[in-house]
């Protein structure tokens, strides 16, 4: 037994490799939250007065909300005045005019994996580089205006395209949505900004890489993109963070818009620092994730692969508003030692003949909870609505907690909803047929798991879908002796 | 003035003739009971178990509160808790959920509760039957209480009727605690055939021991509003349970079920299997939770929830859960809400099945996989009817049915 | 009063320039047939023609919509008939892939058909004795298993088992005209045999058919007085018996090829 305890902390501690720091001088603002750190952080960013209207009305509704509570899910106390709302680790020159990016921070992103510059870039991918509040650099910017595509970060683009921010930012999760949502509308740092104009299919996937760096700070991501008629977008993100003892949080929001007969994939490979065997320290991923399918013939997409984080609180949602409008939800959640992963999905169906599918694999090892949290709700409007959900878990050990809530609230008689869910543990006779092979059973697991998961990873581009395989292995490496 | 300060007043206006009319096991808890509701009041929408109901709007009207004594006809099995011929202490409140204020509500005011009691390695060779007839010339509130004992090795049927008659409104709450010792077999109906005029609020709690099969079904025919809640706890191992239901409900009739099968020991088998069918303006809910603790390994359990709308204005909200907390388990569970099939509806109809009668026979169908599983034939056969009928409009016997417009 | 050349009965069923489409998609682009007493029709065409369009159309699924012409059967509008009265009017189907339909038993299903035609025609509904009586009459002339008749419609019928079942609700309803669409299809030569040879034995000098099919085969069997070739949503040739022969053998291209050079 202290012999598999031994193991499994030499994993964990091994285990997650973009636990290192970046040393690079980083302006951070004082710790706490109120009115004038907001009026700092929107003077940091020039932004206009709209802006920041926007965040203090937000902030006043944050205040008078309490934290979330619900299910599984029992959020450490957080300090909200002993976190940094804003931290800026490139450098600065007289006229607060950004210069030339430091080398740390190229070679931070190297080690990630995140060439910043296009000479080394992976084929067609573009990537928007963030770390802590600040997006560092985005690539192949000039090479995509050829097309009228805008790809930059949403601080640019509140001032290159503040119309198109103006209008579309809050349309979609408004800062009355939630809690964090609240918080992140006031406080919010960088993220990515997207628009494909009409009838346009964009040649290269982009991405956004958000790495959390300097201590006691938040991330509040931005994300916000806007996919015209007719046009087509495949969008990828990726996290990691340095293990710290304490806790950091990540609050974001991502905002979707899809139009008439356009598509947009939107793919996750969430990877932040987890904590500690001990459940020290690590990530709270608090986010809320949704697209407004407006258009007729619309699709969104949702995959997500999910190992990192001590707490994920996440549900990327759909609603389908435009008739025939199609929406998936891809789902791959690892949990390990003390983890917790309360992720699923929403989907409103509101247009006729909406078709939303769900397939949720969960896959609990150590100590780690994990669930499924659900809602598909079909509107009375929304004749012939079709949605199918299947969500499996994959119990590894017999600390670990695997649950399934999902909700159906159908109020149209001409929808069909099927929900069908299963949970059990490895199967004994694929492991020992391995084992007969002579694979070890460490092995093993990570290929039945990998096999497992196998429907969720194929629908992500072929670049993430080796990286996400390599890191479900490797979470869940020490869980079966 | 929300409703729970009517009860609070009734309580302390009448608390001391329902002690009087009643016995020393249901007073000794009766006061603890009342604080509970005093302090958690009826639960609100936002109380998950009660999202679906809104309970506060049942129990706002006035009603007349019924103290009158249970009639029980001598049987070899049931009586009166009051004339119990042993002492039923270590039985009586000790599974009901106090902090759910509805359970703690029929504590307190309850004066009177049915028994039925199987003694050990005794067979109660023919099904007990209870009939519960509501009537009344004025609204009324009716708090039942119940009580089942089957001790070790004891087999018993038991069918519970509800009725309701005459053009009144009736409330009725009701717990019942279900205790099946080791190896005991129950197989335990309730039907509910009442009037579009009562609400119900059924709390059932089934503590199941060693080696036990337990059946529970729930079948609302025809009624107003119902919510039945049915939490069964596995406490010893090699035992079996299915919790069945069937709902129809047309109008503006609505029928929530929310049950809970806790797996607290290891290998134990739950099956569920609930079918609803929701036609007009009526709203259809079901919550069904398997909860597999740390130690109940090889669990089995499989849930499955169906659903048929059969008209626009129809509701259905359905949530099928699954909590689980041991490794070596096999749950799965399903959920569907679906519209008629509409190639075997013209299939029928090329035959000359007129298109009506078509989706009565296929509603009929769909019912069908739960009343086949039901082992009392005689039963069945009457039940098959009763459903027929049912979707016929041929049941009702008031103002809100097809029949009668 | 003279009889007629085409037989006593006069025109039993006659469309008339039939437009249909299914999903928005138009699929019949006008037909014209004329089927009298006692004929059998045969309806031969390629994949995607418009054949089992044709058929669904004539018993009135809702999944087909009619744009342009009309039907009438025995001198009554079809079109403004739903499908059951269609069916009482002594029309019947043999589907292309018979439905399963779980929980409700062969008998329950009969007999709700056969009294629904009965009320129809302002007869009495038949007592228990007697309903289960024809059955097992009939079950016996298209020799059915018994057990069949036990479970639910079509569920874990056979292939062979699902078309036979057909014929004998074909018996249960006595129609005076009668739809086989594909009744061939997945059906070995003897299964075959034994469903023609139940529906020759039913059929009276009155009743008359379509008959929907890829090949010579079931027409073995089945003798069609006359055959009608549909393409692309028209019929595009009428012949006798020697036509389906001439198909069977050189297939569809030389009626295209014909049509090319028009």
């Amino acid at each position: 037994m202290s012999e598999q305890n031994q193991f499994v902390r030499e994993v964990a501690e091994k285990k997650y490799e973009f636990g290192f720091t970046t040393d690079v001088q980083t302006e951070i603002i004082d710790k706490g939250l109120n009115e004038d750190v907001i009026r700092t952080i929107s003077a940091k960013k020039g932004e206009p007065e709209w802006l920041l209207e926007f965040r203090l009305e937000a902030y006043r509704y944050w205040l008078t909300q309490e934290q979330p509570t619900w299910g599984h899910l029992t959020l450490p106390e957080i300090d909200y005045q002993a976190i940094s709302y804003y931290a800026d680790p490139t450098k600065k020159s007289a006229d607060g005019e950004k210069k030339e990016l430091d080398p740390e921070l190229v070679k931070t992103f190297d080690k990630l994996g995140i060439p910043l510059e296009e000479r080394l870039a992976l084929s067609g991918m573009a990537v928007d580089a963030v770390m802590d509040s600040v997006s560092v650099k985005t690539t192949f910017k000039e090479k995509l205006a050829e097309k009228n595509i805008i790809f930059c970060s949403i601080s640019e683009a509140v001032k290159e395209y503040p119309d198109l921010v103006r209008q579309y930012l809050g349309s979609v999760v408004p800062y009355r949505d939630n809690y964090f949502a609240a918080l992140n509308s006031a406080v919010f740092s960088d993220g990515s900004f997207v628009y494909i104009p009409q009838g346009t299919r964009c040649p290269m996937e982009l991405s956004t890489y958000f790495r959390i760096n300097a201590r006691n700070t938040g991330q509040f991501e931005r994300t916000l993109i806007i996919c015209d008629e007719g046009s087509y977008v495949s969008y990828l993100e990726g996290c990691t963070a340095p293990m710290r003892d304490e806790n950091q949080l990540h609050a974001a929001i991502v905002e979707i818009v899809v139009m008439d007969n356009a598509e947009v994939k939107y793919s996750t490979v969430q990877n932040w620092y987890p904590g500690d065997e001990n459940g020290k320290g690590g990530v709270l991923n608090l986010v809320t994730k949704r697209g407004h399918l407006r258009g007729v013939n619309s699709k969104l997409s949702w995959t997500q692969v999910e190992t990192g984080s001590a707490i994920t609180w996440k549900y990327p949602s759909c609603i389908l508003q435009g008739d025939n409008s199609q929406a998936e939800f891809y789902s791959v959640a690892v949990t390990n030692n003390h983890q917790v992963a309360d992720t699923g999905t929403k989907m409103i169906h509101i247009g006729k003949n909406t078709r939303s599918t769900i397939i949720s694999k969960g896959i609990s090892a150590g100590k780690s909870q994990n669930s499924y949290r659900g809602l598909v709700k079909v509107g009375t409007k929304a004749d012939g609505a079709r949605n199918y959900s299947s969500c499996d878990s994959l119990l590894l050990g017999s600390e670990c907690g695997a649950h399934t809530f999902p909700y159906m609230d159908i109020h149209n008689n001409t929808a069909t909803v099927e929900h069908e869910a299963t949970t059990s543990k490895i199967n004994e006779d694929q492991l020992f047929y391995c084992n007969q092979r002579g694979i070890s059973t460490e092995e093993a697991v990570g290929l039945i798991v990998n096999g497992y998961a196998k429907d969720v990873i194929n629908k992500l581009p072929m670049e993430f879908a080796v990286e996400a395989q390599k890191l479900l292995s490797v979470s869940l490496e020490g869980t079966v002796g | 003035m929300k409703s729970e300060q009517q009860y609070i007043e009734l309580y302390g206006e009448v608390s001391n003739l329902i002690k009087q009319k009643s016995c020393d096991i249901m007073n000794n808890v009766r006061d603890a009971a009342f604080a509970s509701f005093e302090k958690v009041g009826f639960p609100s929408k936002k109380v998950e178990r009660y999202k679906y109901t809104d309970v506060d709007a049942y129990f706002a009207p006035n009603y007349g509160v019924s103290l009158n004594t249970l009639e029980v006809k001598p049987s070899k099995y049931i009586f009166r808790l009051a004339e119990s011929p042993i002492d039923l202490s270590a039985y009586y409140n000790t599974i009901a959920d106090n902090n759910d204020g509805i359970t703690a509500l029929n504590t307190a005011i309850a004066h009177d509760a049915l028994v039925i009691y199987v003694p050990r390695n005794t067979r109660a060779e023919d099904p007990i039957q209870v009939d519960n007839w509501l009537r009344g010339n004025t609204s009324t509130m009716v708090n039942r209480r119940v009580l089942v004992i089957l001790e070790q090795g004891a087999e018993a049927t038991i069918i519970m009727n509800d009725h309701a008659e005459d053009k009144q409104r009736f409330l009725t709450t009701q717990v019942m605690e279900i205790f099946c010792k080791d190896n005991s077999h129950l197989d335990i109906y309730e039907i509910e055939e009442t009037t579009p005029l009562c609400s119900r609020f059924s709390n059932v709690y089934i503590n199941v021991e060693r080696d036990c099969t337990v059946k529970h079904n729930s079948i609302t025919l025809y009624n107003g509003q119902t919510r039945n809640l049915c939490d069964v706890v596995l406490k010893g191992e090699n035992s079996e349970v299915t919790l069945n239901g069937c709902a129809i409900a047309g109008g503006s009739q609505r029928i929530d079920n929310n049950t809970l099968i806790d797996h607290r020991v290891p290998n134990c088998t739950s099956n569920e299997l609930y079918k609803y069918v929701v036609d007009d303006k009526s709203v259809g809910a079901f919550a069904g939770k398997i909860l597999v603790e740390k130690d109940a390994q090889k669990t089995v359990s499989h849930e499955t929830n169906s659903n048929l709308c059969a008209s626009a204005d129809a509701r259905m909200f359905t949530q099928p859960m699954l909590e689980i907390y041991a490794d070596d388990v096999k749950c799965a569970h399903g959920s569907t809400v679906g519209v008629m099939d509409e190639t075997a509806l013209f299939y029928m109809r090329q035959r000359g099945v007129p298109e009506e009668e078509a989706r009565m026979l296929l509603k009929n169908a769909f019912m069908g996989q739960v009343i086949d599983q039901i082992q009392l034939q005689p039963l069945r056969d009457k039940l098959f009817v009763k459903v027929e009928k049912r979707f016929r409009g041929e049941l009702e016997k008031c103002d809100d049915c097809r029949l009668c417009k | 009063m003279a009889t007629p050349f085409w037989g006593s009965g006069g025109f039993m069923l006659e469309i008339k320039n039939l437009h249909a489409t299914v999903n928005g998609k138009e699929i019949l682009k006008g037909i014209d047939l004329t089927i009298n007493d006692g004929e059998i029709h045969a309806v031969m065409g390629t994949n995607g023609a418009g054949k089992s369009t044709l058929s669904n159309v004539i018993v009135g699924n809702p999944a087909y919509e009619v744009t342009e012409g009309s039907i009438t059967f025995n001198g009554k509008d079809l079109l403004a008939m739903k499908p059951e009265e269609r069916a009482h009017e002594g029309i019947f189907m043999s589907f292309q892939t018979p439905i399963e339909i779980p929980g409700v038993s062969m008998t329950n299903f009969m007999r709700a058909a056969v009294n629904a035609r009965r009320q129809a025609k302002g007869e009495e509904p038949l007592k228990s004795t007697d309903f289960l009586k024809i059955m097992r009459e009939k079950r016996k002339l298209v020799e059915i298993d018994q057990k069949l008749m036990n479970r639910s419609v079509n569920e874990g019928f056979s292939g062979g088992e699902k078309k036979r079942n057909e014929i004998f609700q074909m018996a249960m309803l006595e129609p005076t005209f009668c739809i086989l669409d594909e009744t061939d299809s997945g059906l070995d030569v003897d299964a075959l045999r034994i469903v023609a040879e139940g529906f020759n034995k039913l059929r009276t000098s009155e009743t008359s058919a379509m008959v929907i099919t890829h090949y010579q085969r079931l027409l073995d069997y089945i003798k069609p007085d006359i055959v009608h070739v549909l393409i692309d949503g028209k019929i595009v040739k009428t012949g006798g018996p020697d036509l389906a022969l001439k198909i069977e053998n050189e297939g569809f291209d030389w009626i295209k090829a014909e049509l090319a050079s028009i």
